[in-house]
């Protein structure tokens, strides 16, 4: 047990961990791309699909919402796209388990380069208050984003980017015109 | 043709969900080595301070679908029988800028904070917890926008078909852009640095 508390402090009491967090102790981008664009075409040659992950988060959302009002989920069809028709657990579904995987994954990466850490990341110049304000709008305005889009950065912009999709490519391009834009008004919190 | 496999039925559906959860595994692991589960290496994507985003999805997106491509090609696999979201351009183009615009304030998308939390990071968690908010109003707001939502659909289209240009030409180019950009990239980076240093 004092082992897997160990996991998330770190390795050393020295100054080691901080400096696990420098870009320089990450892997070099182009071979991180290499790798994860093998792990993509691994997911096209086996299952015939991409990756994805804002639809685990719909997922739990329409299970929740069911549980608190069933009626109103029957009249929506949103909700009833990620409930199915009942016969089977919403859960048992590719994006859920990939998710699971997701977290495994980067915890045991993380975990390897003594990165597991409990702390709240943010710029110099912003209250840890602030910052956690500001994560929660961005996620709100990511949550409802990728559902008018029909997917996030990994299922539209990597799924549908390698596939050469027309709605990919529109939605990675339009990403990253909305992240620039939005950008100088928010850049208290990052430098 | 043998590929893709579960679509010519080698194994089942329960087998799936533990293909998907080891293919999770491998993209946790590489989004986390790439320092993507730290929203500050993320976000300096935004300030030309380290282009890591741009670097990294552009190359895992050349890879898989030089891969995809030349699969293909040597008859291995159905590249018809992958498959892909359907475009509905305005709605995704909206959506896109929407979430670009969550992206540099909350610091991660969707996959990203998966990785973020796994690794202890709490601001990831509250940025989690506001993505289920964001789907719960996108819910509610759903019959009000549905017509939006469902406009402009052009079915399972990609830029080949769209353009009425050879697939092999359009891959040529995406790989000319990607090579373009990463020169770009590691130029501005080095501009900030300098820039950086001065002050």
């Amino acid at each position: 047990m004092t082992n897997i508390k160990n996991w998330f402090s770190h390795h050393h009491e020295d100054n080691a961990g901080e400096e696990a967090l420098l870009p320089k102790f990450y892997w070099n981008p182009y071979l991180v791309g290499i790798g994860l664009g093998i792990v993509l075409l691994a997911s096209f040659v086996i299952m015939g699909r991409g990756l994805g992950a804002s639809g685990a988060l719909s997922t739990v959302v329409s299970v929740v919402v069911n549980q608190v009002a069933p009626e109103h989920t029957a009249n929506n069809e949103f909700y009833k796209g990620y409930l199915g028709d009942g016969s089977v657990s919403p859960f048992k579904d590719w994006l859920i388990f990939l998710v699971i995987g997701v977290f495994v994954g980067g915890f045991f990466s993380g975990a390897l380069a003594g990165r597991n850490k409990m702390i709240v990341e943010k710029g110099p110049n912003i209250s840890t208050k602030g910052r956690l304000t500001y994560a929660f709008i961005g996620g709100t305005l990511m949550g409802f984003g990728a559902k008018m889009a029909r997917g996030c950065t990994s299922g539209q912009g990597l799924t549908g980017g390698a596939m050469l999709s027309v709605g990919g490519w529109a939605f990675m391009l339009a990403v990253f015109a909305g992240g620039y834009a939005m950008a100088y008004f928010v850049r208290r919190q990052w430098i | 043709m043998i590929a893709p496999f579960f679509k010519f039925g080698y194994f089942n559906d329960e087998i799936s969900l533990v293909v998907a959860f080891i293919i999770g595994i491998g993209f946790g692991f590489f989004l986390e080595r790439g320092g993507f589960g730290s929203a500050r290496l993320l976000a300096a994507q935004f300030y030309f301070t380290d282009m890591r985003v741009f670097k990294v999805m552009f190359t895992a997106i050349v890879t898989a679908m030089i891969g995809v491509f030349y699969l293909s090609w040597i008859g291995w696999v159905d590249i018809s029988l992958i498959y892909y979201g359907n475009t509905y351009l305005l709605a995704q183009i909206f959506g896109g800028l929407i979430l670009g615009i969550g992206f540099v304030i909350g610091g991660y998308c969707p996959g990203t904070s998966a990785v973020s939390i796994a690794t202890g990071r709490i601001d990831g968690i509250v940025y989690a917890l506001g993505g289920f908010f964001g789907i719960f109003i996108f819910g509610e707001a759903y019959p009000m926008i549905e017509g939006f939502v469902n406009g402009n659909y052009m079915g399972m289209i990609n830029i080949p078909q769209l353009l009425n240009i050879n697939y092999g030409m359009i891959l040529f180019i995406v790989i000319l852009l990607a090579i373009g950009g990463f020169t770009a990239a590691e130029w501005g980076e080095k501009v900030m640095a300098k820039k950086r240093a001065e002050k």
